[in-house]
C-alpha cells in the first residue's frame, strides 16, 4: 500500500508539472513572436530604405540643389539646413540645460517645486511637438518678430531638446562620486569652483553624449520647424543669415510627398532623403555609443 | 598615576598655563624640547546631531600642536564625525549641526568661513580620491583654486608637496599622466601632496590606510609621522598597532559619542583611566 501511494502522487504532480511547463511554453512562445515582430519591422524598414534609397545615393544627390521642380539634382541645401537647424538648436538649449541640470543636482535642496520642475521638465518631452511648432510660431515668428527663419527654427527645436539635454546632463553630473567633491571642498574650493573645475569636466563627456543624442532626436523633426523654419523650394538655397528661411530633409520630403505634383518622378529622391536621414541619424548614435563605452572603459572610479 | 602627572608637572613647573595638556606626560623627546604643551584646537563642549540623532556629546579636549593625534574608538562612535567637524566637512550632510565651540586661531571655527578654515586645515580621506587629471595638476589644485596662476611658482610648490608626501621620486618623469594610473598607496600619498599644497597648518587624515595593503599602509603612516615634524597632524584609525605606534597623544570615543579618554599615548595604553577603554584596546570589543 504505502509503496503504491508515491507513483501515484507523483503523477498527479507530474501531470501538474507538465501543465505548468505546456502553459510555460506557449507564454515564452507568444512572447517571442512578439519581439520577434519588433525586430522584423526594424528589419524591413531598413531593407526597404536601402533598397530604394540606396541607388539614389549619387555625387550629384549629396552635392547639387535641387532642379526642374526637385524633380531633378540634389539635395544639399537640405542637409545644409538641417545641420544648420540642428547645431544651432543645441547652441541655444545648452545653456539653459546645463543651467538648470546644475541646479537640479548641485544646489536644489528638496521640496514641492523642485518636484514641480522635474515634472514639468519631464512633461516637456512627452508635449507632441507640432505642439512646439505651434508655440514657436506665436513666439518667435510673430511675437518676437523673428520672421519664418533659421532662428525662429534653432528656438523651437531648441525648447523640444531641452528636456533631453537637462535630463542626459544631470544623470552625468549626479554620476561624479561624491569624493570627488568632497576633495575639492576640503582644500578650501567654494561650492561654485567646485563644480566648475571637478564636477563639470567630470562630467563633461556624459553630457555631450546626452546633446549628441538631442541631436539625433531633432533633426528628423518636421513639425516644429514647418511653420517656423523651413519651406519648399525656397528661391535662396543656402541661408546667409539666422533671419533666413531654410530648406530641410524632413520637410523637404514632406512637401514632395504631400504637395508635389510629381510624386512619382521624384520617389527616388524621397527616399534618397530618408535613406541620408537614416545614416545621419544612425551615426550620430553611434558617435554617441562610443564616446560613452570609450569614458565608461576609461574611468576607474 | 597622580603622582606621575605631579612629577611631570614639576619637571615642567616653568609653563604658566594649567592646561590639560601641559599635565601631560610626553611620549616622544622632541615634542618634549621644542614644542611642549601648545594647544592648536580647542574643543570645548561640542554637541552634535545629525537630524535627531545625537552623535557627539559634549566633548571637550585640547589637540596639542605637535605631534600626531589619533581618534579612536569602536565603529559608529563618532570619531570621522568629530574628525569633520574640525573643517567643517559634516556639512555636505544635510541636517548635520555641530553647537559649542571649536577655537583655532582665536576664532570659533563653527562660525567662520569654511572655504577659509579649509584652507588651514587640509583632510585626506578614507579612500584615495584623486581627481581625474594629471598628478601635476592635482597636486596644482589648491593653491591654483585660490588664485596663484604663476606656472613657475606652481611647479616648485607641487615638487615640495609630492616630496613631503614621499611621492616625489615615483612620479617626478610622468607628472603629466593620469593620477587615476597610480597605485592605491600612491594614490593616497598624491592626496597627501595634494593637501599639503595649499600650506595647511593642521592635516585632517579619515582612516587614511583603511583601504591599502600593510605595505602601502606603512608608508603612509611614516608619512604622516615625518609630517608632524611641521604641522598638526590629526588621525583617525581602526588600528590599535597604528596607533600605538605613530601618535603622541590619542583620543578615545566610545559608543554615543562620549569623549572617554584623552592623553598622552602611552599613558592611555599603559593605564587607561576608563575601565572601557582598556577594554577597548585589549581587543575585547571594537
Amino acid at each position: 500500500m504505502s509503496d503504491r501511494m508515491p507513483p501515484q502522487v507523483s503523477t498527479a504532480a507530474e501531470w501538474e508539472r507538465r501543465k505548468r511547463s505546456v502553459s510555460q511554453w506557449i507564454a515564452f512562445s507568444l512572447l517571442g513572436v512578439g519581439s520577434l515582430f519588433g525586430f522584423f519591422f526594424l528589419a524591413f524598414i531598413l531593407y526597404w530604405i536601402i533598397r530604394q534609397g540606396a541607388p539614389a545615393i549619387t555625387w550629384e544627390f549629396l552635392t547639387d540643389v535641387p532642379r526642374n521642380m526637385a524633380t531633378a539634382g540634389g539635395i544639399a541645401p537640405m542637409i545644409v539646413g538641417s545641420v544648420y537647424l540642428t547645431l544651432g538648436s543645441l547652441l541655444v538649449a545648452m545653456p539653459f540645460a546645463l543651467g538648470s541640470a546644475i541646479w537640479l543636482s548641485e544646489y536644489a535642496w528638496k521640496g514641492w517645486w523642485v518636484r514641480a520642475i522635474r515634472i514639468g521638465v519631464n512633461t516637456l518631452a512627452g508635449v507632441p511637438s507640432i505642439v512646439f511648432g505651434l508655440v514657436g510660431l506665436g513666439l518667435f515668428v510673430y511675437a518676437l518678430n523673428f520672421g519664418v527663419s533659421l532662428l525662429s527654427g534653432m528656438c523651437t527645436l531648441a525648447m523640444l531638446t531641452l528636456p533631453i539635454l537637462i535630463r542626459a546632463s544631470e544623470e552625468a553630473l549626479r554620476a561624479v562620486p561624491r569624493s570627488f567633491r568632497e576633495g575639492s571642498l576640503a582644500l578650501g574650493a567654494t561650492r561654485w569652483t567646485m563644480i566648475r573645475t571637478v564636477v563639470l569636466p567630470t562630467a563633461l563627456p556624459g553630457i555631450l553624449t546626452g546633446s549628441v543624442l538631442g541631436m539625433a532626436r531633432a533633426i528628423g523633426e518636421t513639425a516644429p520647424i514647418m511653420f517656423t523654419a523651413t519651406a519648399f523650394m525656397i528661391s535662396q538655397p543656402y541661408p546667409t543669415s539666422l533671419l533666413d528661411k531654410v530648406s530641410t530633409l524632413p520637410y523637404h520630403l514632406y512637401a514632395l510627398v504631400q504637395f508635389n505634383p510629381f510624386y512619382t518622378e521624384t520617389k527616388h529622391i524621397q527616399y534618397g532623403i530618408v535613406f541620408v536621414l537614416m545614416v545621419v541619424v544612425t551615426l550620430l548614435n553611434l558617435t554617441a555609443i562610443i564616446w560613452r563605452t570609450r569614458v565608461r572603459r576609461k574611468k576607474a572610479w | 598615576m597622580v603622582e606621575r602627572l605631579k612629577e611631570h608637572h614639576d619637571a615642567h613647573a616653568g609653563s604658566e598655563s594649567q592646561l590639560l595638556g601641559d599635565e601631560m606626560t610626553v611620549t616622544r623627546d622632541w615634542v618634549k624640547r621644542k614644542f611642549f604643551g601648545e594647544t592648536i584646537v580647542d574643543v570645548e563642549g561640542l554637541d552634535f546631531f545629525y537630524g535627531k540623532n545625537h552623535a557627539l556629546q559634549d566633548v571637550s579636549l585640547r589637540i596639542p600642536r605637535d605631534g600626531v593625534t589619533a581618534i579612536m574608538g569602536p565603529s559608529g562612535c563618532g570619531k570621522s564625525t568629530f574628525l569633520r567637524t574640525l573643517n567643517r566637512m559634516y556639512e555636505v550632510v544635510p541636517g548635520a549641526r555641530a553647537t559649542g565651540t571649536v577655537e583655532f586661531e582665536g576664532e570659533n571655527l563653527l562660525k567662520t568661513d569654511p572655504v577659509i578654515l579649509r584652507h588651514k586645515i587640509g583632510m585626506v580621506f578614507q579612500r584615495p580620491n584623486p581627481f581625474p587629471k594629471s598628478i601635476f595638476d592635482n597636486v596644482a589644485y589648491g593653491p591654483r583654486i585660490h588664485g596663484l596662476r604663476n606656472r613657475k611658482r606652481l611647479t616648485e610648490i607641487a615638487e615640495d608637496a609630492l616630496r613631503r608626501a614621499a611621492l616625489w621620486d615615483e612620479v617626478k618623469d610622468r607628472l603629466k599622466e593620469s593620477a587615476l594610473s597610480l597605485s592605491g598607496g600612491q594614490q593616497q600619498r598624491l592626496c597627501i601632496a595634494r593637501a599639503l599644497a595649499v600650506a595647511p597648518k593642521v592635516l585632517l587624515m579619515d582612516e587614511p590606510c583603511s583601504a591599502l595593503d600593510p605595505k602601502a599602509s606603512d608608508r603612509i603612516e611614516q608619512t604622516a609621522r615625518e609630517l608632524a615634524e611641521e604641522l598638526t597632524v590629526i588621525i583617525v584609525t581602526h588600528n590599535l598597532q597604528q596607533a600605538g605606534r605613530m601618535s603622541d597623544h590619542v583620543a578615545v570615543f566610545l559608543a554615543g559619542g562620549i569623549l572617554a579618554e584623552f592623553g598622552p599615548t602611552r599613558q592611555v595604553f599603559d593605564d587607561p583611566e576608563c575601565e572601557q577603554v582598556g577594554d577597548y584596546l585589549q581587543g575585547r570589543f571594537g
